[in-house]
């Protein structure tokens, strides 16, 4: 930022702070950084991860968010219980924008919301019966579902139900994969425990299944996408710029994924990460189990997408490398094209950022590749390795937040004054009434897809729209404006 | 006594990851690290040092191995 210094932003941080009692501001201190890029590793300057403080306005999610609306639900070929009360799976039933094809309610169930609505009876006698009878009702009522997944909610963990007894069970009666999921709200600090919980689920219930199976057709070059939830098509424009460069995509996790595709993807040659948060545990399992590389991309704005792509083909042969080549060289007229029209309007507007996953430090190249500058940027459930590969991304003495509460994230605005803000819905409208232009980051604001070529020209004319909205100018009611203007005249006279 | 998953990364150094505490750390030095043998004292990147009996034959990267705190 070129306005302000590493010690105006120490000084914006104290006062910040000021409001705190003692013992509060003493944590949130620590959660509060000012970003150095000799730092090596994050934990010297911020900290992550841990129990947001009581009385605080958090925007963090739950274990069970983490599971069943992160990685689990976007698979679309399996039937996700919300088991529990109503509630959990109602209130985010849809909400994630995870594109899929398929016939809802015949073979894809994504957008369906099935929920064992535990009563007080169950509470009280164990809801295992009930989730026995459930699974047999949806096996006879969605036949062509490829298995269940149970999703459990906080009673579940506190009346000790066994889901797994009732899982086995059920599986070797309908010969179908059936995932219990201990991702118990409770657990944790953040959604980011449920992502840890669903990958152990991943791995002891659905990945081995074709172990030893070969009748699998490989080549040299499968790869599986993993950690792209297909947010308003994401994965898709991603996948086309693989596969146009000589990839074949096996599998994608999650978002437009089937179990079968889960099944296949230890055959695979490479795993492409990325949402490293919510997605490297199984990564990492399958690189120690099958002696599968992972490496993490960044398919968000043409710098990181043509790094991206080199370095993904540099796992591969001469023909993966000039594929890349060729791919870059096919859409550089069009980007550079996006890049002229738009740069132009947005050059040197500063963006503030508050997100989840991956985006917090992703989408910077993008900005950059804009003109526009991210002058501060936050994680709600981060770890501290991804604070690590954030320090290098960001620039010297801007802004990082970890889990930052309410009250900061609405005085660092004040502040700092950015012409830009991205976070969630749960921002937006704080943010728009103190006049401030807000993209949701999280849901491409019912825009997108974002990743690749395709959704880049999106993500600039998205950011042009909001940015250079007329609307920003007529925040004042024209009584006021009109009175203002009639004072300045009757002064001047 | 955390298990750790230990890679190789992208330069040849090695890579200290605890699941549990997230923590990812480039390994600094090894006391053994010879064809037949590998372990003893670990000392990581950021100062921190771990203890594992030395393995004969060293032990093939990716793996998950069981540490003491040094």
């Amino acid at each position: 930022m070129a306005t302000i210094s590493k010690e105006e932003t120490e000084a914006l941080i104290q006062e910040v702070l000021e409001v705190y009692p003692e013992k509060a501001k003493k944590d949130r201190e620590k959660h509060l950084a000012i970003n150095d890029q000799s730092v090596e590793q994050s934990k010297k300057c911020i900290t992550s991860n841990r129990k947001s403080l009581p009385g605080v306005m958090t925007i963090r999610g739950c274990a069970y968010a983490g599971s069943k609306g992160v990685v689990w639900g976007p698979i679309k070929d399996m039937i996700h219980i919300s088991h529990g009360p109503v509630g959990c799976g109602q209130y985010s039933r849809a909400g994630r924008r995870n594109y899929y094809i398929g016939t809802t309610g015949v073979n894809t169930f994504v957008t369906m919301n099935f929920t064992s609505d535990f009563q007080e009876k169950d509470i009280v006698f164990g809801g295992d019966k009930k989730l026995d009878k459930m699974i047999t009702e949806i096996d006879q009522l969605f036949p062509l579902n490829k298995g269940v997944t149970i999703q459990s909610e906080c009673p579940i963990g506190l009346i000790g139900d066994d889901i797994e007894a009732v899982a086995k069970k059920k599986s070797k009666e309908l010969d179908k994969t059936v995932v219990p999921v201990r991702c118990e709200g409770f657990r944790g600090v953040s959604q980011s425990l449920g992502h840890h919980i669903a990958n152990d689920a991943v791995r002891d219930w659905a990945l081995d299944k074709r172990d030893g199976d070969d009748s699998f057709e490989t080549t040299p070059y499968d790869v599986a996408v993993i950690g792209d939830y297909n947010i308003g098509g994401d994965a898709w424009s991603s996948r086309t710029l693989l596969e146009e460069m000589g990839l074949r995509v096996v599998a994608q996790w999650s978002g437009d994924g089937t179990i079968s595709e889960i099944e296949l993807t230890p055959k695979v040659k490479l795993n492409l990460l990325h949402c490293y948060r919510s997605m490297n545990y199984i990564s990492r399992h399958m690189e120690e189990k099958y002696g599968i590389p992972w490496v993490e991309y960044n398919f968000f704005g043409p710098t990181k997408i043509a790094e991206s792509l080199r370095k993904i083909a540099s796992y591969f042969d001469d023909t993966i490398k000039e594929g890349a080549e060729r791919v870059i060289k096919r859409y550089q007229a069009e980007y550079e094209a996006v890049i002229a029209k738009y740069r132009p309007r947005l050059e040197g507007k500063r963006v503030m950022l508050y997100v989840g996953g991956l985006r917090p430090r992703h989408v910077i190249g993008a900005y950059e590749d804009l003109g526009m500058e991210v002058v501060g940027t936050g994680y709600e459930f981060a770890h501290n390795d991804d604070y690590d590969r954030t320090i290098k991304e960001m620039g010297n003495a801007t802004l990082i937040y970890d889990d930052v509460t309410g009250l900061e994230f609405e005085e660092f605005v004040k502040k700092i004054k950015p012409d830009l803000i991205g976070s969630g819905i749960k921002e937006k409208y704080i943010f728009q009434k103190m006049g401030i232009p807000f993209r949701q980051m999280h849901s491409w604001d019912y825009s997108g897809p974002y990743h690749g070529y395709d959704g880049f020209a999106i993500f600039a004319r998205d950011m042009d729209m909001t940015l250079n909205n007329p609307c920003w100018n007529m925040l004042q009611a024209p009584w006021k404006k009109d009175s203002e203007a009639a004072e300045e005249v009757a002064a001047s006279a | 006594m955390p298990n750790v998953m230990i890679r190789r990364k992208d330069d040849g150094g090695l890579l200290f990851y605890i699941a549990k505490k997230d923590q990812e750390d480039t390994i600094a030095t090894v006391e053994i690290d010879t064809e037949e043998q590998w372990g003893g004292d670990i000392e990581l990147t950021d100062g921190s040092k771990y203890y594992i009996d030395p393995m004969s034959p060293p032990p093939e990267f990716p793996t998950t191995l069981r540490f003491k705190r040094g």
